[in-house]
């Protein structure tokens, strides 16, 4: 039963090892706990979990497994369940903002009847799947499932253990992020650019000439001191905001902030759509403006140049004149964009769109062909050849 | 062994009290993880007060590296002492100087060895002291000593998420994350810093502290150990009641904010909307 839950745990998208397994049959077998279910769900999370984000996922496994050991001759559907007493749960369920999302999206009403038909049309208990009625599965009908517009049918009054569960109340719901593209390998692959020269004072052994010195002193120490190793590369980010790439720019800018520590110096900028005129120093401040030219001026062609962005536009936005959707820009955007290309060594630019899709988007394949097909995807495998084109 | 549980000065709840538990009978380090202020670095000391024992602390630094916490050879000293003709050269331990590790590895009885803020330090400090923390043991290769525990410390490591920790690290940890207490556990931690408050002012200050919470967008939302603060002030300026309670009306924001809110921007913006809020009544 311990292997069934495991894998359980394991299907449910937590990375469990076996390492985890033994320790929780050690602990189990060492008889820290009383034999209490909650006690057993404490005991498996503290043992299993490495991370808060994967808690609301445990709970959801959890709950699964231990709903399928103890209600195996329970059927839900049996019986035709009361619309009136469905409907009680399925409010009851939702949060604040799911239901304001509802409001929005779908009638509840509506969600009912659709309910209803679907009901009509299944004949077995089902679990896991995305139509039918059961658990586990993303339909919008059941329990347990990941649609936050979907109809719970009830746990709590239907099972032989005491009503509300502490993984049945999934308190870490906000928690699990499912970012794709972890800070830490991100990080990792960043600090590949990392250049070191020796600066600023002498705080490090210099083995070789002191054994130089001191052979010319005759054998009296000498000690010489040379300054450490300190990271010398500077980075000029630029970011597309507003409109499609807004979901990615929190995740970008805290990853190279977490990154900033690895660089010696780091600035960002932000665009929208396309580098015109000028770029803007701060998100939320447009109208202190940085131009192009200011921007090739004030820093020097050692520079790494890093593009943010979806690239995805109608093509005039880059090619014409009057082209920018927000403003009259006197010249094309790819005239300012060619002035940066121009002035510094390396510059990448990393797109989040599939790779398979930039052929079929005109934007982007023009942006590629003006960046020298130096464009990488968002992903870890890009991000470590952006890292790799922009140090040699 | 001696089990750990909530004491007279440190509420823990059954989840916690369980994973410290599980830690200590497992001989595995525990990772603490939790919004700043719910009372991570003290559940160490919490820990060692339980069990009747000392705790060596190591804080982490963003310069600290994994073998600062067994030793360091101090080679520089002894290259100058060699000029001296001072004796003490003879004896390479001389030079050895003893990490926080090592120390806690040496101690005559089980202590708690915390390691605060490992998120603090570069992303492969983690990874340089797994065999350490695994078979609790090091090796000297200056002295060609092997380091090995008498008692297996019992290790506590916090972090504050600002770096992901490597998965071989977390595999070998026992993790839990504290999450912000509620209300009744909140009431609980209040009644063991301040005995004697009185129940109206506790539940009346709870409200004002959760409804703030609930302030979308603030930057540093407050913690326990901000509220307790904020109760202490409370309590020593003897604040009347009806303070706390005309909090919708004229005063802007609570009475001495100070203790709850850290940042301009908030406290700006905690104006402004009791601002649009009085208007729009």
């Amino acid at each position: 039963m311990l292997i069934d839950f495991f894998l359980n745990v394991k299907n449910s998208g937590i990375n469990v090892t076996l390492k985890e397994l033994l320790d929780l049959v050690n602990a189990l077998d060492k008889r820290i706990i009383n034999p209490k279910i909650e006690e057993f769900y404490y005991l498996s999370r503290s043992i299993m979990i490495k991370d808060e984000k994967y808690y609301d996922r445990f709970d959801r496994a959890f709950s699964i497994f231990f709903e399928g050991v103890e209600n195996l001759d329970v059927d839900f559907l049996k019986d035709e369940i009361p619309e009136e007493w469905l409907r009680k749960q399925f409010e009851k369920t939702l949060t604040k903002e799911e239901r304001k999302k509802i409001e929005s999206l779908d009638d509840l009403e509506e969600l009912m009847k659709k309910f209803m038909e679907t009901f009509n049309e299944q004949k077995n208990r089902h679990q896991g799947g995305g139509k039918w009625i059961g658990t586990g599965g993303t339909s919008p009908y059941g329990a347990y499932g990941s649609n936050p517009f979907g109809i719970r049918i009830g746990q709590d009054g239907n099972r032989n253990f005491s009503a509300a569960k502490v993984w049945d109340k999934r308190k870490y719901m906000n928690l699990d992020d499912d970012v794709e593209v972890g800070t830490r390998n991100i990080k990792v692959a960043l600090k590949k650019l990392r250049k070191f020269k020796r600066i600023n004072g002498n705080d490090e052994l210099d083995i070789d000439e002191t054994i130089k010195k001191t052979a010319n002193n005759g054998g009296y120490v000498d000690i010489r001191l040379k300054p450490e190793r300190k990271n010398q590369v500077k980075v000029l980010l630029f970011f597309d905001v507003g409109g499609s790439m807004d979901p990615y720019i929190k995740l970008c800018e805290e990853l190279f902030s977490a990154a900033k520590y690895e660089f010696k110096n780091m600035e960002y900028f932000y665009f929208h759509n396309f580098i015109y005129e000028g770029v803007w120093n701060n998100n939320d401040r447009r109208e202190e403006v940085v131009e192009i030219k200011d921007i090739v001026n004030k820093y020097g062609s050692d520079y790494k140049i890093i593009f943010v962005g979806d690239a995805s536009m109608g093509i005039y936005e880059i090619t014409h004149i009057n082209g920018s959707i927000e403003h009259y820009n006197e010249k094309p955007g790819e005239s300012y964009f060619y002035q940066i290309k121009n002035h510094f060594d390396r510059v990448a630019w990393l797109n989040p769109i599939p790779k398979e899709e930039w052929e079929y988007s005109q934007s982007i394949s023009y942006t590629k062909h003006l960046i020298e097909n130096k464009m990488f995807n968002f992903t870890i495998d890009g991000v470590n050849q952006a890292v790799k084109y922009l140090s040699k | 062994m001696k089990k750990f549980t909530s004491t007279n000065s440190y509420i823990a709840t059954h989840d916690l009290e369980l994973a410290v538990n599980s830690s200590m009978i497992l001989e595995k380090p525990l990772l603490i993880k939790g919004e700043p202020g719910t009372g991570k670095t003290l559940l160490a000391e919490e820990i060692a007060k339980s069990i009747d024992t000392n705790i060596i602390k190591w804080h982490i630094k963003s310069t600290t590296k994994a073998q600062q916490g067994l030793y360091e050879y101090d080679a520089i000293t002894r290259l100058r002492d060699s000029q001296l003709g001072d004796s003490r050269i003879q004896d390479i331990s001389n030079y050895i100087v003893k990490g926080k590790l090592w120390e806690a590895f040496e101690a005559k009885k089980k202590v708690v060895l915390l390691i605060d803020e490992i998120d603090k330090a570069d992303i492969e400090f983690p990874n340089d002291l797994l065999l350490e923390l695994d078979k609790m043991e090091f090796y000297v290769y200056e002295t060609k000593e092997n380091i090995v525990a008498k008692n297996r410390p019992i290790v506590i490591i916090t972090s504050n998420n600002e770096k992901e920790l490597p998965d071989a690290f977390l595999r070998r940890c026992i993790f839990h994350y504290i999450k912000f207490p509620e209300r009744d556990t909140m009431e609980q931690i209040i009644a063991v810093h301040f005995p004697k408050i009185k129940k109206k002012l506790l539940s009346e200050a709870l409200d004002v502290f959760f409804e703030l919470r609930d302030v979308p967008g603030l930057k540093k939302n407050p913690s326990t150990s901000e509220l307790i603060d904020w109760m202490k002030l409370l309590l020593s300026d003897d604040i009347p009641r009806d303070v706390l309670l005309e909090r919708d009306e004229s005063k802007a924001i609570p009475p001495l904010h100070g203790a709850l809110i850290k940042n301009e921007q908030d406290v700006q913006m905690l104006e402004r909307l009791r601002f649009m809020l009085r208007r729009g009544k």
